[in-house]
């Protein structure tokens, strides 16, 4: 079990600015996500749009401020734990353990819960039968193309990741392409050379149309689409794959014994501490009076939370408060001296 | 003030004096509205506050642009008079519109 002084969950942009308010006080931390990377929503929802509120940076892009907070924390070096989700947390004496899905356990005296609106999951289908293949011959993620090879190929979505992977995808198997309406929103250049192979007769498209059932024993052997005007087709199929996007799931956190309103957390004010000693809540996931959901409110919440971070961490100091203009030991954290 | 209807996926409906200038999904969150989660606040990005909107109506609102359109296709179930209610603005002229909501947002 690896033992830190933080257990940051999440890395969104206040998960990773708190990595830097409790690395300046001399904390370690360690940042888990269910995401493969690091940015949160800021990545997943938002890289390409403009963020104009946050302080002393007039316009960027959710992409350019995690690169810019990564750049920021980089002197702490805190460990990321990716593609892995908090399933779990028990309290030992004054410490909390963590278990992950990965089968990671860590132990630190505080937990910071950065989770946004909880994890990104993919968006399953709603059919009947959906759940039973799936994981056999259906999946929402290609982990593994080989899997794929020599296949009757369903592929479902009208956006990037359906598209690239029909392209991909289409070189050793079948692909069908199916969406809900005519307009796809992925790159004009991918599409364009789907309508090439389309032409060739490479790749079959279908649209508008939305899938109605799932048909096979075992494993899948056909699926039936309907298409707007009514008219259905069966379509010979082996293996779906079904990318509509990712959503949003609370998760584990709701079973923690954490005060919650609706799907947030409640905290104090004062150091952003939940119904629990040791654990906080920063960033949209966390609510207290006059609370707004903004990324520099999270800056704030996380900047006091670590305050109390540092006294349970350090129980034998005594915590000074300083300027990173002034403060030698600060710039030497920082790796300035 | 303007009246808007939500009816939930087992025909229950709830009307509500909504402020003008407040967005749909804004009027079901401020009055406790089930069967619209908003998890991203408004900003187009997430396709939880999807919701379903009568032909009648459906023709009356300004039409999506395509940023909501994409995002519809990630909505719970889309159908074609599918809308994103954070992007429906309250006025006079929807007096008496009425969203039906998904069976669910996520």
């Amino acid at each position: 079990m690896k033992k830190t002084d933080t257990i940051i969950i999440g890395a969104g942009p206040v998960g990773l600015f708190a990595v830097h308010q409790l690395g300046i006080k001399g904390l370690k931390s360690i940042v888990i996500d269910n995401l493969d990377k690091a940015g949160g929503q800021c990545i997943e929802l938002y890289p390409d749009k403009p963020i104009y509120d946050i302080p002393a940076v007039p316009e960027c892009t959710g992409e350019e401020l995690t690169k810019k907070l990564l750049e920021q924390i980089k002197p702490f070096k805190a460990e990321f734990y990716l593609n892995e989700r908090v399933e779990e947390i028990n309290q030992v004496n004054e410490d909390w353990t963590v278990k992950t899905s990965k089968k990671n356990e860590f132990v630190a005296p505080n937990i910071i819960i950065a989770g946004g609106v909880g994890s990104f999951e993919p968006r399953k289908l709603s059919i009947k039968d959906a759940e039973r293949f799936e994981d056999q011959s259906l999946f929402y993620a290609v982990r593994d193309k080989e899997k794929f090879k020599n296949k009757n190929l369903s592929i479902f979505g009208g956006g990037d990741s359906a598209l690239d992977w029909a392209l991909e995808l289409s070189k050793n198997s079948k692909v069908t392409l199916i969406h809900r309406r005519n307009e796809f929103r992925g790159a004009p250049h991918t599409l364009s050379q789907l309508k090439k192979l389309e032409n060739e007769g490479k790749v079959s498209i279908k649209t508008p149309c939305q899938i109605i059932s799932i048909e096979g024993e075992k494993y899948i052997t056909s699926i039936s689409i309907k298409y707007d005007d009514g008219k259905i087709e069966k379509i010979q199929t082996d293996i779906i794959l079904s990318f509509f996007g990712l959503i949003m799931k609370l998760g584990p956190i709701a079973e923690w014994g954490l005060n919650m309103d609706k799907k947030t957390i409640e905290v104090n004010s004062k150091d952003f501490q939940t119904n629990k000693n040791g654990i906080y809540a920063v960033g949209d996931i966390c609510n207290y009076p006059g609370k707004l959901k903004l990324i520099l409110s999270g800056f704030h919440e996380v900047a006091l939370a670590s305050v109390e971070c540092f006294k349970r961490a350090r129980p034998n100091e005594k915590y000074r408060f300083e300027f990173t203009t002034s403060s030698k030991a600060i710039q030497e954290r920082l790796g300035k001296k | 003030m303007t009246k808007v209807t939500y009816k939930d996926n087992d025909g229950n409906t709830k009307t509500i004096e909504v402020e003008n200038g407040l967005s749909v999904m804004e009027g079901a969150i401020q009055n406790n509205i089930p069967g619209i989660d908003a998890d991203c606040g408004g900003s187009m990005a997430c396709a939880t506050c999807h919701v379903y909107v009568e032909e009648k109506w459906y023709n009356k609102l300004p039409k999506a642009e395509d940023a909501e359109v994409d995002m519809i296709d990630m909505a719970y179930e889309p159908k074609k008079n599918s809308r994103l209610s954070c992007q429906l603005i309250v006025s006079e002229e929807l007096d008496g519109l009425i969203v039906t909501t998904p069976p669910k947002q996520a």
